[in-house]
């Protein structure tokens, strides 16, 4: 389909932004397409991503039509159950390419973490229609990065500032619950919507609903036998971020279904000896498959993902219980701010013990620890994330890395002999 | 059966042919990787199977940066894991080795001559052989004569982390008309105490083992054992660690 019309009425640079439709297909191609024995199942995410600035672009234009508002958000500690509530339609703005990085480079210094340049990049860009298309964009002061960055945003774009704490102490719910209350009260605004307890138990149980379909698809790589590539699965999580989440639960659950069966006759897509791998780390925004795609083509597995965009996404459910908007906005916070181990906490000792837990659930034979370039808050953790996995005996790695491609050859070598080690 | 290993690096090309019980190096060879990584491992075949040797009785694996380039390799394995097993086999079976290569340095932590942990430099050159060579070249000099001139400098501090930044130091450095000497004992130093903050970042042994081109630099030795205040061992083979790891890995 032919979308350009559109993202002309979207104001988007349309000339540039064909330069990245032109890139990614072969990209993409290369990734995942070449991948033997996919599960059919991720046919639908394939076309999914393949359109990925259409199709549900296009369904957010149809409801915005109809009066309908888009929010945009950029940080897993901001519960989506509010806005849905509010009736408008959450979405994950996208941050993973280089291709909107020297944009951000414009006006933050070059020593700012890609994911924060790339998102500043794709707006003052006009590259991507999800940061068109959000009538509001919600930041978050998790790092300095992004607490300075909104300012710049602020000056071109529609933004409402969340204030997290940086610890975890019950003056901290407190106040996240005050922020959290804010949120709702903007919201309404936004859509001229009351947020009432049926419609926020709604969107709780929506939620949960995908969260559950994430849980199951993720148990399939505790098997011996793993049904599903790392890619594969990463793809589903990156995309849960943007599409309609009732669709994308009933096509998750499509595919684990079609698992189900490759589990019984002990289908693996990895040939046996393969090296189960655990990253942990910065978030893996789309189109970033990088290191997924590194390790799965030096011999080894990608079996959990402890990120943003992983486990701390899918693996809690809200609790559904609440019965008022204050009982609920309670279960939420604890959901979101007790819930998620960000580095961003200090102390932040629950992460560690994290992944050490999924390490046994899964299986995982080592850990890589994956940082974004220029992120010192993860960088930093990553002393404990070593010192503690080794007094265990798990073996980890520690990468550096960013968005562009220079350091792949780099990076396999590091990889490729970690999973020698692995080995011997 | 005889095993080869054919570790290109970025700056050196090294092979070694191993006897069939791979007690003995029965033959090296060392040669510049040149600009084109394929041209180099063509030659090296050429060499392997000089002096009648057939390729059916050669068990071949690659390794180093151009590892890939090496089309009739039988394997290919890291460099990390070829260097560790070459130490081992040099004499470093519990050593934390240290290889300081034309684009890479690698400590590697060997545990009955397994490795069992590893670090790399960044991706920026500093504490490598290229920084070195680019100071060397600023010079006018030769790595031989770099070194030569060093010996007898009395080290001024060069306090550049980066490998561009530190050419420009030097190049203010020969402006106010430093002594040559002092500037080549100061990037000597340099790399000394880069490479010692890579092996502070992991659990030593105490035991170093050097592997490497500058196996075979004296000064680079007593540097690096002075910075890490241990002695540093190492071998005029310790160049060829990464060939010979390779082969002893040959199945």
């Amino acid at each position: 389909m032919d979308y350009r019309a559109m993202w002309e009425t979207l104001g988007m640079d349309v000339k540039t932004h064909d330069l990245l439709c032109e890139a990614l297909p072969g990209m993409f191609g290369g990734v995942f397409l070449s991948q033997e024995n996919r599960p059919e199942g991720m046919d639908y995410f394939y076309s999914v991503v393949a359109e990925i600035h259409g199709l549900r672009p296009a369904e957010l234009v149809e409801h915005k039509k109809n009066g309908g508002k888009v929010v945009g958000t950029f940080c897993i500690h901001v519960p989506d159950e509010i806005p849905i509530a509010a009736g408008a339609i959450a979405t994950g703005l996208c941050s993973g390419s280089q291709f909107w990085v020297p944009g951000g480079e414009k006006k933050l210094p070059v020593a700012t973490c890609p994911l924060i340049k790339a998102s500043l990049g794709a707006r003052f860009d006009r590259t991507c229609p999800f940061f068109r298309l959000a009538d509001m964009f919600v930041g978050e002061n998790t790092c300095d990065g992004k607490k300075k960055a909104w300012e710049i945003l602020a000056e071109d774009a529609p933004m409402h500032i969340m204030d997290i704490p940086q610890m975890k102490r019950p003056e901290d719910y407190a106040h996240w619950e005050s922020e959290v209350k804010g949120y709702l009260k903007r919201c309404e605004e936004l859509t001229g919507n009351k947020v009432t307890p049926a419609k926020l138990r709604d969107a709780i149980i929506l939620l949960n609903k995908k969260r559950k379909a994430l849980q199951r698809l993720a148990s399939f790589r505790k098997l011996d036998n793993i049904p599903i590539s790392g890619k594969d699965m990463l793809l589903v999580t990156q995309i849960a971020f943007y599409d309609d989440p009732a669709r994308i639960t009933e096509q998750i659950h499509k595919l684990c279904d079609e698992l189900d069966e490759r589990a019984k006759n002990n289908v693996s897509v990895f040939a046996k000896g393969t090296k189960r791998i655990l990253l942990t780390g910065t978030p893996l925004s789309i189109p970033n498959w990088k290191m997924h795609h590194i390790i799965e083509t030096s011999g080894g597995a990608v079996v959990c993902e402890e990120m943003c965009t992983g486990i701390r996404y899918y693996e809690k459910c809200v609790d559904e219980s609440g019965a008022t908007v204050d009982e609920m906005i309670h279960n939420l916070v604890e959901r979101y701010m007790g819930g998620i181990h960000c580095a961003c906490f200090t102390p932040n000792n629950e992460r560690i013990d994290d992944i050490k837990r999924l390490v046994k659930e899964y299986n995982a034979d080592g850990v890589i620890d994956v940082n974004l370039k220029f992120c010192n808050i993860y960088d930093i953790e990553g002393y404990f994330v070593e010192r503690e996995l080794k007094k265990e005996g798990i073996p980890v790695l520690g990468i550096e890395t960013d968005y562009t491609d220079q350091d792949t050859e780099q990076l396999r070598t590091r990889v490729g002999a970690f999973i020698e080690m692995l080995g011997n | 059966m005889l095993y080869a290993g054919v570790d290109i690096g970025s700056t050196a090309a090294k092979a070694v042919i191993l006897s069939e019980d791979k007690s003995k190096i029965i033959a090296r060879r060392l040669m510049p990787s040149g600009w084109n990584s394929r041209l180099t491992a063509d030659e090296i075949l050429a060499w392997l199977l000089s002096e009648e040797r057939s390729r059916d009785e050669l068990r071949i694996t690659a390794t180093g940066y151009g590892r890939v380039s090496v089309p009739y390799a039988d394997s290919t394995l890291t460099e990390i894991t070829c260097h560790g097993k070459g130490a081992a086999f040099l004499g470093g079976n519990d050593s934390t080795v240290i290889d300081i290569g034309g684009q890479d340095t690698k400590v590697i932590i060997l545990s009955a001559g397994r490795v069992i942990d590893f670090v790399m430099n960044d991706k920026c050159s500093a504490g490598t052989g290229k920084f070195l060579e680019v100071m060397a070249n600023r010079m006018g000099l030769t790595l031989p004569e770099f070194f030569a001139l060093a010996e007898n400098g009395k080290a001024v501090k060069i306090s550049s982390m980066c490998t561009v930044f530190a050419e420009s130091e030097i190049v203010s450095l020969m402006g106010l008309g430093t002594p040559r000497e002092n500037i080549a004992a100061g990037a000597v130093d340099s790399v000394a105490a880069k490479v010692c903050t890579l092996v502070s970042r992991k659990s030593q042994s105490g035991n170093y083992f050097l592997t490497g081109g500058f196996c075979e630099a004296p000064l680079l030795v007593e540097k690096l054992s002075q910075a890490l205040n241990s002695e540093v061992n190492t071998c005029p083979d310790a160049r060829f660690a990464g060939a010979i790891g390779a082969a002893l890995l040959g199945k």
